[in-house]
């Protein structure tokens, strides 16, 4: 039921923020149309930040109770860290590429969600290299747990970097900011938020019902 | 399972292979931790005061846990700083002639066949005097020398009022020594009693060679 | 502490008697050295800004060979079960293998650093004892990560092939604070170098404080 009402919300929400992007929202005078993608990337990027401090509550949660909810919260986390931080570099660059000029730019931001997503990458990956589920969601939590300490540190540094190196910064443009601007943000962000929710719900349940069918799998294996 | 050893028993566990001894014995030795369930050795609890126990406990496995490039008397000089052993080197040197390693004491462990292997190892369990010793299959692989070594000193333990577990496959080497007799089936205790009592043969043929659980 | 420092006593032992750790460490930054001089051909002036990074890309790589080393020690023959078996903490215990992980880096980075300046056609003053301070504090991040870090990596099939892709991401603060903070150095610019060190023992004490709390859930069985 929740999942009905979440899925349907999303999709009212992103229909609007559509709309709102493409025809709502006014041309912004420095960069034309090529601004309206920040509409998408602005929440985009805040989401990978949003798994990121959720996958940290997962790891403690796991660590401190030993219970398995814990762990495939944190695991869905990062799954949608993973494919929102992805999704965002990769349109990013392909909308920059014919806008801007280069594929890739090395600014703060996109160097942050880049090593971001490595960690979210790599969590995946040590993941899928334990078979036993105790044992993986263990050293997932604590490998979880130093890589999502080491966000902070991330940004101190990288921000650091780019104020002694700076760098020509692709942002939402200067001109001001018109009231039909922040509303289209807004949408936006709401609209992101919803489909965040619905498939992090989702994929929590999915991920629910996949630890079911591999304990009777367990189960059964023993009976033989 | 719910067991209780007393002071100074020397128990005797078996059991099919994935029943669960090798388990048991490494959550008595702290290395595992029980999903649930409390375990005290000498009234210290292991989830409060774990080094306190690790102080107490001697634990010896197919794997000796020792240190390749090292020779007997450092691995010894190792471990004994760990556990703070007093009089250190005069106790080396008395287990080293114990386990009869006197003339390859200054050599690396890796040049050491299995049962040379097994005797530092038992010195390396013995040589912060534990009160619990603890022991997963000791038997396997040793040569006849080495065997008789083993007994003697799991006597000489017994005689100074050392508790000890052992789990083997063999049952007349586990009866030897043994005052009580455990048999453990997937995880729970099947059958309990006596070294000396016939219904432990008859258990141990009813549960480890036919192998039916009802 | 008695034990923390017989953990350090006994790895230094079997070091000196194998040497497997320090050579291989040594190799590895020579060559990485060597390899970079061909990726980058410059002048005089740009190398002073390039060196660093160079450096520490050796230093990056050669300390996960050094970490494997000292891991595959541990995992032979199961020592570290012995280990967890004595009465010594599993922090204390962590602490013990940081410090010995972080003597065996230093030892390999002091003696390619000599070469380092003379590949790169730097001078010898005090500079050099600056760019070492330096990278002791970077070594010391990277130990305090990496040291609980091979022990997670020690339980997947592909251990060795698994510590960078776990590390690498995670000292990303570290190595960009080693980086700057030696090239202010070799400029001679160095007036944002205090935010560099104070990012460098950041990293440092939230490492060792998190993986001395965590570490028992890294070893347990």
């Amino acid at each position: 039921m929740k999942l009905k009402v979440l899925a349907i919300l999303t999709f009212v929400s992103m229909l609007t923020a559509l709309y709102m992007i493409f025809l709502y929202a006014p041309r912004e005078t420095l960069q034309g149309d090529a601004m309206r993608i920040f509409y998408i990337h602005v929440p985009l990027a805040i989401t990978g930040y949003v798994s990121a401090f959720l996958l940290f509550i997962g790891v403690v949660g796991f660590l401190r109770t030993g219970d398995l909810k814990w762990d495939r919260f944190g695991e869905t986390a990062a799954a949608l860290g993973v494919a929102f931080i992805s999704a965002q570099l990769i349109t990013g660059s392909l909308w920059a590429r014919p806008i801007w000029g280069p594929w890739w730019v090395w600014d703060s931001r996109t160097t942050l969600q880049l090593v971001l997503d490595l960690i979210f990458i790599a969590y995946f990956m040590l993941r899928s290299y334990l078979p036993d589920p105790q044992k993986r969601a263990k050293l997932s939590a604590v490998f979880g747990l130093l890589g999502m300490i080491d966000v902070p540190m991330n940004y101190l540094s990288i921000y650091l970097f780019r104020t002694q190196h700076p760098q020509p910064v692709i942002s939402p443009g200067g001109g001001g900011v018109a009231p039909e601007m922040a509303l289209t943000m807004t949408a936006s962000f709401i609209a992101v938020g919803f489909l965040y929710a619905y498939l992090f719900n989702r994929r929590l349940a999915i991920a629910k019902v996949e630890e079911e069918v591999d304990y009777l799998e367990q189960v059964m294996l023993a009976h033989e | 399972m719910t067991l209780s050893v007393k002071r100074g028993e020397f128990l005797a566990l078996f059991g099919r292979n994935g029943a669960g001894k090798t388990t048991f014995l490494k959550i008595v030795a702290t290395l595992v931790k029980p999903t649930h369930g409390r375990l005290r050795i000498e009234g210290i609890d292991i989830r409060e005061e774990p080094e306190q126990a690790r102080r107490r406990i001697g634990f010896l496995s197919h794997n000796t846990y020792l240190y390749r490039d090292l020779t007997p008397i450092e691995n010894l000089r190792f471990f004994g700083r760990l556990y703070d052993v007093q009089d250190l080197d005069d106790r080396i040197h008395q287990l080293i002639d114990r386990v009869g390693l006197q003339r390859r004491a200054s050599d690396p462990v890796r040049s050491f066949s299995r049962g040379l292997h097994q005797r530092l190892g038992l010195a390396r369990v013995m040589l912060h005097d534990p009160s619990l010793i603890l022991l997963d299959e000791p038997y396997t692989g040793l040569d006849a020398n080495a065997v008789d070594t083993l007994n003697q000193m799991l006597d000489e333990a017994i005689a100074a009022g050392k508790t000890i577990i052992l789990t083997t496959h063999d049952l007349e080497q586990g009866l030897r020594s043994a005052s009580r007799a455990v048999i453990i089936d997937r995880g729970k205790i099947v059958f309990g009693g006596s070294a000396g009592d016939p219904a432990t043969r008859e258990a141990y043929s009813q549960y480890i060679r036919v192998g039916v659980t009802p | 502490m008695k034990s923390m420092s017989a953990i350090i006593f006994k790895d230094i032992v079997i070091e000196m008697r194998n040497k497997e750790s320090i050579t291989s460490m040594l190799m590895f930054g020579v060559l990485v050295l060597v390899v970079f001089q061909f990726a980058f051909e410059t002048t005089n002036v740009e190398r002073e800004l390039l060196a660093p990074g160079t450096l520490w890309v050796a230093f990056s790589f050669a300390a996960i060979l050094g970490l494997n080393r000292s891991l595959a020690m541990e995992t032979d023959n199961d020592c570290l079960q012995g280990l967890l078996l004595a009465p010594i903490s599993r922090g204390d215990l962590y602490l013990g293998k940081v410090a010995s992980n972080f003597i065996f880096m230093m030892i390999a980075e002091v003696i390619v650093l000599p070469l380092f300046v003379v590949f790169n056609n730097l001078d010898f003053n005090v500079k050099l004892l600056e760019v070492a301070g330096i990278a002791c504090l970077g070594t010391l991040g990277i130990a305090s990560v990496g040291t609980i870090l091979s022990t997670i990596s020690a339980n997947t099939r592909i251990k060795e092939v698994m510590l960078p892709v776990l590390q690498i991401p995670l000292t990303v603060p570290v190595v960009i604070a080693s980086v700057e903070a030696t090239r202010e150095v070799l400029t001679g610019d160095t007036r944002g170098i205090s935010s560099w060190l104070y990012v460098l023992a950041g990293f440092i004490i939230v490492y060792l404080t998190a993986s001395y709390l965590v570490f028992e859930f890294a070893v347990e069985e």
